[in-house]
């Protein structure tokens, strides 16, 4: 574990349970700030499940949640937001019968405590910094286009706006990328890297895709089964036998006989997208 | 001791014409997810036509039995038609549609009655064989009622065994779990349904038909125990039978002691209970939490645009017209141009909540109601002049729409509309009952507008002002932050929390705003015809105010004022005919089915996309 002493994020014991399911258990890492963190494991690891406990969607079972030193469980997803916690989800959540330009003016709305004005144009709010957010993660072309009708790799673009709206000092991305083309994911994610490094974000994501985890992150952690299993640079954790074993599954060439057990995860190894 | 046994015994009867309604709605719902509005229709049929079947039969014991249960499944085979024939149409379009249509059938089946039986209650005859009471406990029980005591258990025990030792009710059950799988297993569902709706309107007709000898047999019977049954489901547990059971025998049963300590509000408890169940736990006392409610269906709507040029010149040009008005025509057309107005804003508020909000009200004739008797109240009680009643009147609404609005917006779709209507029950039960303040059933009259406004012509430009004002502000709202926000509530809920927005509380002052724009709506109401009935606050009302959107088109900003025009129209035209109801409820259904964008939104789609500034959809 990295040491370090005043994380943005701390997380503790972090456990739930669906039924008997331990989809996440004891789950314990820090977040610097500034730094892009990996959680990558299998399908059905339990990192929607942590995902949705850290920004208060889900009340954990145990464990705590600090955000600079404050406790975040137990708090709405509202208020966990309301601290600077952008959220961007797995199966994205825009507003289909608004603009690509009204949504990010929407969370611009909400930011600046104007959600009951009641007789200024909504258009008329903050367009500007819409745009600019807009054009910054390369949609502002599509700004007046309704996000119902919008291709999905262009939604995520949306959902990062939105989520950079209230100027956060931690984003969730859980799987930012995807649904998209290869090219279109490490586009993406040099993006978001390059926009995070310029405001000093944190950000946490999740991610199917190893190129881009290892082009892209400082740190990476793996979770299998609810557990974190190993944690430390890419290359360190590219290199764990124990890693391979779960990505590569048994008949990888680098050897797995200190882990037999392992073998059983191999058919729920990663490789695809939940739908 | 003798006295509350007897009355515990009372209520027991009284739970199990209920129950028997109840069940029959809370089946229906349970695989078919319709709410069936014209369910208290077969309940009312039923009782007519056991009436009619008993006075043919009187002779002998059998004679009533046999008729109660001719009765009953001959409304099964009315309730099976009206599914083949309407509702199969409709089961994949949004909830609203098809109570609404279902709403239809209700006129449809209340002229057909009014028709075939005339206006005048009818006294059916006691059951032969039970005609006469048992002493218990020193008190006399009649034996009748001992009869539905044991029958409505054995109802229940059958309807278990029906579901838990027959192949079609394992399929039911099954349905009521999860539509798919069971098209997936190779069942005929349509076949499924109908039979469905066969048992579950057969129900309602064997609990009309079993009141024969209770109660006068009257055209009331439909939206009277309509909204009780709705309370029983849902805290019962919508689709839960023993929930419909327990339900019904505690509501007997507070009805039956509730006489005894506030006789003037046992209505309102009845609605009280319901709204903490609701509160407490939404899914009723035995029914299950729903895993998921339904995805909206239909495309995503359009982005609202602001209005193109051409619209705008429309718009103009009517209100041009309109003012212009006066010089042209009569008094008579002024009147309806008013009552035009007054239901314009009147859709336009309900149409805010449910386009915007995605909440569908069934109760929203309460504010317009509110805002009418409020006035009317502070003039009669405080002699208000009507200026100072104009601003405050819609304020009591307002306050009103903000108390009921709390409960109803920790619901969403059919248990919103529920509970919506049961607080305009409340309401119109409190108005109906308080005989001493307002008037009961007479109403109150003599309601009318300050001396400078009572000119017919001046008042028509006052509604103008007024009502104009009102839509044009509820459109500016929409426009604004305020009505985006509801409308991103809508669309994703998820999101909505995720960037800091506490919906609930939008919903509840958005909820809130739309009955006081209700309450205007209802105080030129007053204020224009002078006098105001219970009626305003009734259950038709409310559903007008949906018909109205409903024709606009819910998805269209113009909607409401189209609507709420060919509505008045339609209604002052036909109204003069015998068996309107019958008409508008033919008109209501043929809308449904035919044109569920309504007119507005057809219209729309016509002309091109330029004039109206809407951006084509992809
Ligand atoms: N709401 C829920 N109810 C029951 N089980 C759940 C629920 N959410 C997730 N799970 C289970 O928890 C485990 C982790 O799921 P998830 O967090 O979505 O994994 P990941 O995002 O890593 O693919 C899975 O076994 C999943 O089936
Ligand atoms: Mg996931």
């Amino acid at each position: 574990m990295t040491n370090v002493s005043n994380p943005v994020l701390a997380v503790r014991g972090l456990s739930k349970s669906f039924g008997g399911v331990h989809a996440v258990a004891d789950v314990n890492f820090f977040l610097d700030a500034g730094e892009l963190l990996a959680l990558i494991g299998p399908n059905g690891a339990g990192k929607t499940t942590c995902f949705n406990m850290l920004n208060g969607q889900l009340p954990p079972d145990a464990g705590s949640v600090k955000l600079q030193g404050r406790e975040l469980v137990g708090m709405t997803p509202r208020q966990v937001w309301r601290l600077g916690v952008g959220r961007t989800f797995q199966i994205t959540a825009t507003f289909a019968s608004m603009t690509v330009r009204e949504n990010v003016q929407m969370a611009l709305i909400s930011h600046h405590k104007r959600i009951r004005a009641l007789w200024r144009r909504t258009g008329d709010h903050y367009a500007d910094e819409a745009l600019a957010l807009l054009d910054r993660v390369g949609m502002a072309e599509q700004a007046e286009r309704a996000c119902g009708v919008l291709a999905y790799g262009d939604l995520k673009r949306v959902e990062l706006a939105v989520a950079l709206a209230n100027e956060p000092q931690l984003l969730l991305m859980d799987e930012p990328t995807a649904g998209m083309a290869p090219q279109e994911r490490i586009d993406l994610m040099a993006l978001t890297a390059g926009i995070v490094r310029e405001r000093s974000i944190s950000v946490l994501f999740t991610e199917h895709d190893m190129d881009v985890v290892f082009a892209h992150s400082d740190r990476v952690m793996v979770l299998n089964r609810g557990e974190l299993v190993a944690e430390g640079s890419p290359a360190a954790v590219r290199a764990d036998p124990l890693v391979q074993e779960i990505y590569l599954g048994a008949g990888s060439t680098f050897g797995s006989d200190e882990q037999p057990a392992a073998t059983t995860t191999a058919d729920a190894a990663a490789g695809g997208t939940h739908a | 001791m003798g006295f509350y046994f007897a009355q515990f015994l009372t209520g027991l009867a009284s739970a199990a014409s209920l129950f028997l309604v109840a069940s029959g709605l809370s089946i229906i719902f349970g695989v078919t997810r319709i709410v069936n509005f014209a369910h208290g229709s077969f309940y009312m049929l039923g009782a007519y036509l056991a009436y009619t079947l008993v006075d043919a039969w009187q002779a002998g014991p059998f004679g009533f039995w046999g008729a109660v249960i001719i009765a009953a499944v001959a409304v099964g085979f009315i309730g099976a038609a009206i599914e083949f024939l309407l509702l199969r149409r409709i089961y994949h379009a949004p909830e609203m549609f098809q109570l609404v249509a279902t709403f239809g059938v209700v006129l449809v089946i209340q002229d057909l009655t009014l028709m075939i039986w005339g206006a005048e209650d009818l006294v059916g005859p006691r059951a032969p064989g039970l005609d006469g009471a048992v002493e218990i406990f020193g008190e006399l029980v009649p034996e009748y009622d001992l009869a539905l005591i044991v029958l409505g258990p054995a109802v229940l025990g059958g309807l278990w065994l029906l579901f838990n030792r027959t192949r079609w009710g394992t399929l039911v059950r099954a349905a009521t779990q999860d539509r798919e799988m069971v098209g997936a297993l190779g069942v005929n569902q349509s076949w499924l349904f109908t039979g469905v709706f066969f048992l579950g309107s057969l129900l309602a007709g064997l609990g009309g038909a079993l009141q024969v000898p209770r109660e006068a047999v009257s055209l009331l019977m439909d939206l009277n125990i309509i909204a009780e049954a709705f309370v029983v489901v849902v805290i019962g547990g919508m689709g839960s039978i023993p929930g419909a059971f327990l339900a019904a025998v505690l509501l007997g049963e507070m009805n039956a002691f509730g006489i005894l300590i506030f006789p003037q509000i046992t209505l309102v408890m009845m609605f009280l209970v319901m709204a903490v169940v609701l509160v407490v736990r939404p899914w009723g006392l035995l029914g299950k939490a729903e895993a998921a409610a339904r995805p909206p269906s239909g495309a995503a709507e359009p982005p609202l645009r602001v209005a193109g040029g051409m619209m705008r010149w429309l718009a103009m040009g009517g209100l041009a017209v309109l003012l212009l008005l006066p010089f042209l025509t009569d008094e008579f057309t002024l009147v309806l141009l008013i009552d035009i107005m007054v239901f314009a804003l009147f859709a336009a508020s309900l149409h805010f909540i449910m386009g915007a909000g995605g909440m569908v009200s069934f109760g929203h004739a309460a504010y317009f109601g509110l805002g009418a008797y409020g006035a009317a109240l502070l003039i009669k009680f405080l002699s208000m002049p009507m200026e100072l009643t104009l601003i405050l009147a819609p304020v009591i609404a307002g306050i009103g729409a903000l108390a009921f609005g709390w409960f109803c917006v920790r619901l969403s779709g059919v248990y919103l509309a529920m509970l919506s209507m049961a607080f305009a029950q409340i309401a119109w039960s409190v108005v109906f009952q308080w005989y001493e303040v307002t008037g009961g059933d007479d109403g109150l009259l003599g309601i009318w507008p300050s001396e400078w406004a009572s000119d017919k012509t001046v008042f028509y430009y006052l509604t103008i002002a007024v009502c104009g004002g009102g839509i044009w502000a509820l459109r500016r709202i929409l426009f604004a932050p305020f009505g985006y926000t509801l409308r991103a509530g809508r669309d994703s809920a998820l999101r909505v929390d995720a960037i800091g927005i506490d919906l609930r509380r939008h919903q509840w002052f958005s909820f809130a705003l739309a009955g006081m724009f209700a309450g205007i709506a209802g105080t030129i109401y007053v204020f224009s015809k002078g006098s105001v009935f219970p009626d305003e606050m009734s259950i038709p009302r409310s559903v007008d105010g949906l018909i109205m959107v409903l024709l606009g088109g819910v998805q269209t900003v113009a909607g409401p004022v189209v609507g709420a025009a060919s509505l008045t129209l339609l209604e002052d035209f036909i109204s003069r005919l015998d068996y309107w109801r019958m008409m508008l409820g033919a008109v209501v259904i043929a809308i449904v089915v035919a044109a569920p964008q309504g007119i507005a939104g057809a219209f729309l789609q016509l002309i091109p996309a330029r004039w109206t500034g809407r951006e084509e959809t992809a």
